[in-house]
């Protein structure tokens, strides 16, 4: 794996675009920038087109044969599906006021990662062949030939995109880079490039129900470390159930949040949570995740794991879906799930048994995100908090891509956070709620051979939590998203040394008051409760 | 390169009328023949690109969310921004067509010290743009005294607000002014700033000329040469009454003045220029978030593979059973049906 350069190596960004134009510059697949391509044998599992052994530092990359015909007829096939991708090749003016907004470009001065130029990688090939102008002028109206160096070009920067959707925010025609990454990746898949690290997480999903390919069993133990350690910290036991028939909810978090630090964290403070207000709820095994890695491969994929959620709770016959904190996930369940697989007639319009509160903006997904629901309690006096147990953390909130701009879901964690927390500060303007910047891993980039990448695109992220770091002593980053749990440690640990990372419910499991609990001394890390000088005493 | 060859396109095109008016005399063509072909080249060009668009689904409800949503009752979420009913996704559209709102929030970039990302309001582009987009529409509507007889009262009135301020005993329209200051703003920033001039074309340039170009004639016909109107508008109302004449005394700049015009209308259809359209069509601004509140449906929704529950117990039954998970068959159908037999 590629070396990490240093912080102020990496700083050294050149924004001066080079002499060659950009479609005379090719592209150039440095060590630490790019991730590993797909494995055969995931491939195979899921029937992806062309699997085999490469790599994308080879000469040939074992295309089909006829692989520009596929590409062509899967653009054109495309164009006729989504009136997005017509609008977003033609309406662009290249004004540039995306330019700038892209955290890759930000963190790399690569103006391939400007969000105008990303798109113009497969508009130059839809102008050639598929405008009047670009089929008679050619070069002088920005068309191209579809060549194996374009293929390569558009595998880099499509997979350099993280979906974030921030671009899309200024763009005056709303033109969203992650509709053209999106369709860019689908035209990608039909020859065989993708990257294992989203194609793998796929396969595992698919076959084995979430996409760190736990096996029920394992799933069933790894929550019971989970029950283990809650009942060590507090004294409480709590008796989870699997794949029960007649619950009245059904549960599904993120996998990654069962097994890696600090998302295990989390997901026992929601346990910890939904077992004291006494919900009737199981978790399954076969949908055992609310991730959607096939998002970052094609829609049809994302429909296909997608699938499992409602089928799930309609084999089960429970009321209604609770989803946990998951950045991607929300998108996919806020804008694609219920058109997808639905419609829901057999589950209920979700009503929190607790609070009686009517969930009327889900009444037709039925799936109510846990924050909203946790947010519903507190307003409700139905939970009792200590927030003084958070008191060693100063906390900041990082919103997440998807949540934030694909759903706006903006004031459910903060009302959370200020109720479990007693220091919360605000991280600049241009940088939370609709205009935040990503961890620098989502979209399926999170590998570790890619780590270069990811601490330049986390870049204005870890600069706006060194702001409040400096300015008011921040040492704890929350999130509502199981990626940025994975990715925003390095990122920190990497550009702001000082600060932690935790989801929102860790916080809560802190705060919360349980009945029958024993003294906390310990908050959900084993880590001793209350400030440093409490602590020195 | 894009900035010569449109340069160099659009002093051709001038060139071309010049002689052809002037030594050829094809005042019938530049006049009469070129203008009708332009408009109808406008019109059902534009409306074929819009229909092709509209043709096209929208198979998911992907609003780019600005805003807090509409969830909890005693949440105040932002109706503009995110709106989730239709009524305020107009009034959002409304915002981003007539005032740009979007481009209004732009900020620049800035790595400070070499470790200080920093973001400032970047009002010049929106501002720019505002008064580009504004003006083009008041001095084409103003253009309408020259079409119709009689003349609207509305033109009229729009004519006298925008020439309400006098230079050297003349009214002068500030709309024409600003509309040439706002379109050599717009591609000096093109020119000057090193990334938006990397990402630029020959289109990005061509339009911006042509304009300059329409502009640039118009004020020195107004102002400085001081052209024949009465020929003029005969010759227009001619055109739009389907009576073409050409009248004595038209000067050339008027036929370059027009000519340009009908370049700049005949290239929309074809060109980034299609945005006029595209913007009421946008699917991340037209569609409220309400997708879980109403489904919305996928006209080319298809049955994919899956891998169903009952596939999934198949493979992992006995370590679901030694885990003590419930079971939906004891044995799988296969295994079942073996031991009947």
């Amino acid at each position: 794996m590629a070396k990490l350069p240093k912080t102020d190596e990496l700083l050294r960004i050149n924004f001066q675009p080079p002499k060659t134009g950009w479609q005379e510059t090719p592209v150039d697949f440095k060590p630490g920038t790019w991730l590993y391509a797909g494995k055969a044998e995931s491939l195979e599992t899921l029937g992806l087109a062309n699997p085999r052994q490469w790599s994308p530092e080879d000469e040939d990359w074992k295309l089909p044969e006829n692989w520009k015909e596929i590409i062509l007829e899967g653009l054109r096939e495309r164009l006729g599906k989504f009136r997005s991708l017509q609008l977003f090749m033609d309406t662009c003016v290249r004004c540039g006021a995306c330019a700038d907004k892209c955290h890759f470009y930000l963190g790399s001065g690569d103006p391939k990662n400007m969000p105008v130029l990303r798109a113009e990688l497969l508009r130059s090939v839809y102008r050639k062949d598929f405008t009047t102008a670009g089929k008679i002028f050619g070069k002088f109206a920005g068309a191209r030939e579809l060549t194996p160096a374009v293929l390569k070009e558009w595998f880099y920067y499509f997979f350099q995109c993280t979906e974030c959707r921030r671009c899309s925010v200024f763009c005056p025609y709303g033109i969203d880079t992650a509709e053209i990454t999106m369709i860019g990746r689908e035209l990608l898949n039909l020859v065989g490039l993708n990257i294992d690290w989203v194609v793998t997480p796929v396969a595992n999903c698919y076959k084995k129900g979430n996409h760190l390919g736990i096996q029920p069993h394992g799933l069933v133990d790894s929550f019971e470390m989970l029950t283990d350690d809650i009942a060590d910290i507090t004294g409480v036991q709590l008796d989870l159930s699997f794949n029960r028939k007649g619950a009245e909810v059904l549960f599904i978090p993120p996998s990654g949040d069962v097994f890696a630090d600090p998302g295990t964290h989390s997901l026992m403070g929601q346990l910890m949570l939904l077992h004291e207000i006494g919900l009737d709820y199981t978790l399954s095994t076969y949908a055992s995740e609310g991730g959607n890695f096939g998002l970052f491969t094609s829609h049809e994929m994302m429909k296909r794991l997608n699938s499992k959620m409602y089928a799930e709770a309609k084999r089960l016959g429970v009321k209604w879906i609770l989803g946990g904190e998951c950045g991607h996930m929300w998108r996919v369940i806020n804008q694609y799930m219920d058109t997808m697989n639905g419609p829901t007639d057999f589950l209920e319009l979700p009503v929190s048994p607790i609070t009686g509160t009517r969930f009327e903006n889900t009444k037709s997904t039925k799936m109510v995100h846990i924050t909203e629901f946790t947010a519903d309690l507190i307003q409700n006096n139905k939970i009792k908090l200590d927030p003084s147990r958070n008191d060693k953390h100063i906390v900041t909130y990082h919103d997440s891509c998807n949540p934030a701009r694909a759903m706006g879901l903006l004031e459910e964690p903060r009302y959370i956070l200020k109720n479990v927390c007693n220091n919360f500060y605000e991280m600049p303007d241009e940088t939370i709620r609709e205009k935040t910047f990503c961890c620098g891993g989502g979209a399926g980039l999170g590998a570790d051979e890619n780590m270069e990448m990811r601490m330049r695109g986390g870049l204005p992220r870890a600069n706006a939590v060194k702001y409040v770091h400096e300015k008011h002593g921040v040492n704890m980053l929350s999130c509502v998203c199981a990626i940025d749990r994975a990715v925003l440690p390095p990122l920190m640990h990497y550009w702001v040394p000082d600060v932690n990372v935790c989801g929102v419910h860790e916080l809560v499991g802190n705060a919360l008051v349980m009945k029958g609990e024993k003294k906390r001394e310990e908050s959900l890390r084993f880590e001793p409760i209350g400030t440093e000088e409490d602590n020195d005493v | 390169m894009g900035l010569n060859f449109s340069l160099l396109i659009v002093a051709a095109l001038i060139l071309a009328v010049f002689l052809g008016v002037e030594a050829l005399g094809l005042s019938f063509l530049f006049g009469v023949i070129i203008p009708y072909l332009a408009i109808a080249t406008f019109i059902i060009g534009f409306i074929l690109k819009v229909v092709k668009w509209a043709k096209a689904p929208v198979p998911f409800r992907i609003t780019t969310t600005s805003g807090q949503q509409k969830s909890l009752p005693w949440i105040k979420d932002n109706k503009i921004d995110n709106p989730a009913t239709t009524s305020w996704t107009m009034v959002r559209m409304a915002l981003e067509v007539l005032f740009f709102r979007s481009l209004f929030k732009n900020t620049k970039a800035e790595l400070v010290d070499g470790k200080k990302l920093t973001y400032q309001w970047e009002k010049w582009l929106w501002l720019a743009g505002l008064v580009f987009h504004w003006s083009f529409l008041i001095v084409v509507v103003r253009h309408f005294r020259l079409f119709l007889e009689p003349v609207p009262a509305f033109v009229t009135l729009i004519g006298k607000i925008d020439g309400f301020f006098m230079v050297d005993l003349q009214n002068v329209y500030i709309t024409g002014v600003l509309l040439l200051a706002a379109v050599t703003f717009l591609f000096i920033r093109r020119v000057l700033i090193p990334q938006v001039r990397y990402i630029s074309l020959a289109a990005d340039y061509f339009p911006l000329f042509v304009i300059m170009g329409i502009a640039t004639t118009g004020i020195l016909m107004k102002y400085f040469y001081r052209v024949d109107v009465v020929s003029i508008k005969e010759l227009t109302v001619g055109l739009f009454s389907f009576n073409p004449v050409i009248p004595e005394g038209v000067s050339v700049l008027f036929y370059i003045h027009l000519f340009l015009v009908c370049t700049l209308i005949s290239y929309i259809p074809f060109s980034k220029l299609m945005h006029m359209g595209g913007i009421f069509l946008s699917p991340t601004r037209n569609m409220p978030n309400n997708s879980r509140a109403e489904r919305h449906i996928n006209p080319w929704n298809y049955p994919v593979k899956v891998h169903t529950y009952a596939e999934y117990e198949d493979e992992f039954r006995d370590k679901m059973r030694a885990a003590g998970l419930p079971l939906d068959r004891e044995s799988s159908e296969a295994e079942a049906a073996a031991t009947k037999e």
